[in-house]
């Protein structure tokens, strides 16, 4: 079985900072991490293929640098990585991004054996949109399964697949048929440690590196920002509000006092509340 | 987004907004709104979405139009008369038996063919699990933009003006569709206000048919297994909410925000911190990357305010916080401040809470 997995480098946003006056993104010294949710899957397609044996290929597109985040996922335990990277993917939103991303499994398809599935994030913690995944399934044609708790089995051979999909208020059960695209929610399993003998094949691991051309494509009008039907506007920081909390004063005060003062300057505010609270509450 | 971070996008030329659309979309017209219907309840988000979408359509001298994709029988004609209700002017109905439960393939189908068949201007869904799946495939087999988690939708010189959070809800940005149409956009649930319903004569509908039996479709639904009542946490549509965050210091002391919840009868929540230290659920998580909230009482403890935290919390009417440091980013948006330790402060609270609210029991304990 051949899994294709896509993972994104992303800046570890607990690490962002805004510069106070210029309101810009300080970048500088933000260490890049994996995107998180994107382990989740790394991690489903690793146990799938030691499971059913294969092989599993991890893809990024990104500037040369996301080179590290693809060595990092062959310490986890992928046997091969590919890194697409060309400047003429800079800029792209998620439709630019779907379509390289697809001419690369494409690309990897050919060059390495059609992959049965494709795995992905439920989405990045820097762009947060949820759209690459069903983006990439939609230019390749392939069935998707988006906020995948879990894989439910797999049969190579009759080429199906059940999965449990998180949907609102519950769990769906489908019954599918392989290819597809799957993207993982979070939380539904846990990232091995990887072996020291992975970690010393990823250090010496060749990394798959193609140019747009390379990887077959040659509508470059597909990519970047001329491929992009989304134009960035404006990027502004969001309005403060001008007044600053009303503290209440903890002078000389026991904290019942302090509770008992609280709850008195809710009820002058939003009077409605207190019968409500009343009615529903302090059963 | 990677050209976000800076004021002017590395494609200033291509970004002044073009009036001039390619010759085959000038007759898009009107606003689409996604009325979500799983399992014979429409989701709240589509009635928010309504109210913001009446706003876009009058700006634009245009209708706003319901999108209906649901089996024959009283769900789908009941969320039919709620799209009026909510303002709707039309609505474009797909009405199928293999539209009962949501599957990728027919959903993606249907509304593709609508779109191509009636050309919407604008196309607005709620950013839930199934309206993301959907979204995403239809924007591209449409091969248009899609702006996910909107906060604010505009029009400006007659495009759509989507602003969403970026870097993690540190900055804004506005994003245009240029070129390409229709123009669409998801928000989450509780992000826009809900509009006030109406009882509004039915408006007009228009069937479509489904070009798509169920052979064709080879996903196939195994099962649906509902929430416990327990487990479902109705964070977004509580009236009120308690959350905790790291100032709370232990996984134990946690137990303080759930007796307050109890007690008030409020729903609980926490921060994006408690939730990566696996001290709660990430169904719990109060924020940019969780849960967007509306309550009337927010009473946020030990939880310091960065921004991703503010952005899903801003909508609340009232908002207390109570944090150690005066200086916390919390206090520049919350209503009404304590400087002091949650830990203590909470159970004093929950305490006096019960005493306010149920005059009895307080007797009773009295005598």
């Amino acid at each position: 079985m051949h899994i294709v997995i896509c993972i994104k480098q992303v800046p570890d946003s607990a690490q962002i900072r805004v510069h106070p006056v210029t309101n810009t993104i300080m970048r500088q010294g933000v260490p890049t991490i994996i995107n998180p949710y994107d382990l989740f899957a790394l991690e489903e397609a690793l146990r799938l293929r030691d499971a059913h044996g294969g092989e599993v290929t991890v893809l990024t597109m990104g500037p040369p640098m996301a080179e590290d985040a693809l060595r990092k996922a062959l310490t986890y335990g992928a046997d091969r990585a590919v890194l697409l990277t060309d400047r003429c993917f800079a800029g792209s939103d998620t439709l630019a991004t779907s379509f390289a991303l697809s001419r690369a499994i494409v690309r990897i398809g050919e060059t390495f054996g059609a992959p049965d599935i494709v795995f992905a994030g439920k989405q990045t913690i820097d762009g947060d949109t949820a759209q690459v995944g069903p983006g990439i399934a939609k230019r390749l044609g392939l069935l998707q399964f988006t906020y995948v708790a879990k894989i439910g089995s797999i049969d190579v051979d009759a080429r199906e697949i059940t999965v449990k999909r998180r949907s609102e208020g519950g769990t769906q059960m489908l019954k599918s048929r392989l290819p597809c695209l799957v993207t993982m929610l979070e939380g539904t399993n846990e990232i091995r440690r990887g072996s020291l003998d992975d970690a010393m094949r990823a250090a010496r691991s060749q990394i798959v590196k193609w140019s747009a051309a390379e990887a077959g494509i040659d509508d470059l009008n597909k990519c970047g920002l001329r491929g992009s039907p989304t134009v960035v506007k404006r990027v502004f920081a969001p309005t403060t509000r001008a007044e600053k909390a009303t503290q209440i004063d903890m002078t000389d005060k026991t904290q019942h006092d302090l509770a008992d003062e609280l709850i008195a300057a809710i009820f002058t505010r939003q009077p409605a509340l207190e019968h409500e609270l009343a009615f529903d509450g302090g059963q | 987004m990677s050209n976000a971070n800076r004021e002017a996008p590395p494609s200033a030329g291509r970004a002044g907004i073009k009036r001039e659309l390619p010759e085959h979309f000038r007759d898009y017209r009107h606003v689409w709104v996604f009325i979500e219907l799983e399992r014979g309840e429409v989701h709240p988000v589509s009635f928010e979405l309504l109210g913001e979408g009446r706003k876009l359509a009058d700006k634009l001298g245009m209708q706003l139009a319901g999108i209906v994709l649901g089996p024959p029988g009283e769900a789908t004609q009941h969320a039919i008369a709620e799209a009026f209700a909510y303002g709707a002017d039309l609505v474009y109905l797909v009405e199928a038996p293999l539209l009962a439960d949501y599957r990728n393939e027919p959903f993606t189908k249907a509304m593709t063919d609508l779109v191509n068949t009636h050309k919407p201007e604008i196309l607005l869904l709620g950013a839930t699990t199934l309206g993301r799946d959907l979204a995403g495939s239809v924007a591209t087999t449409l091969l248009t933009g899609l702006t996910a988690d909107c906060t604010e939708l505009d029009v400006v010189d007659g495009s759509l003006a989507a602003t969403r959070p970026t870097f993690g809800g540190s900055l804004l940005c506005t994003i245009y569709t240029l070129n390409y149409r229709p123009q669409m956009a998801t928000v989450r649930p509780r992000v826009m206000a809900m509009p006030p319903r109406t009882d509004k004569p039915v408006g007009r509908v228009i069937r479509h048919k489904l070009s798509m039996t169920e052979e064709e479709i080879i996903t196939k639904v195994l099962g649906f297994n509902l929430d416990r009542q327990s487990a479902k946490a109705n964070l977004a549509y509580a009236d009120i909410v308690v959350a905790g965050g790291l100032g709370l210091g232990s996984a134990e002391n946690l137990q303080l925000v759930k007796n307050l919840a109890r007690a008030i009868g409020a729903e609980y929540g926490c921060s994006r911190p408690l939730v990566q230290k696996g001290w709660m659920p990430a169904d719990r998580q109060v924020g940019q990357t969780g849960k967007t909230i509306r309550p009337k009482l927010y009473i946020a403890a030990g939880i310091s305010g960065a921004i991703q935290h503010r952005v899903g919390v801003e909508g609340a009417d009232l908002i207390v916080a109570i944090n150690t440091d005066p200086n916390a980013p919390i206090f520049d948006f919350a209503h009404l401040g304590i400087v002091t330790d949650a830990i203590r402060f909470l159970p004093a609270l929950t305490e006096a809470f019960t005493r306010r609210l149920s005059p009895h029991s307080h007797d009773k304990l009295a005598s």
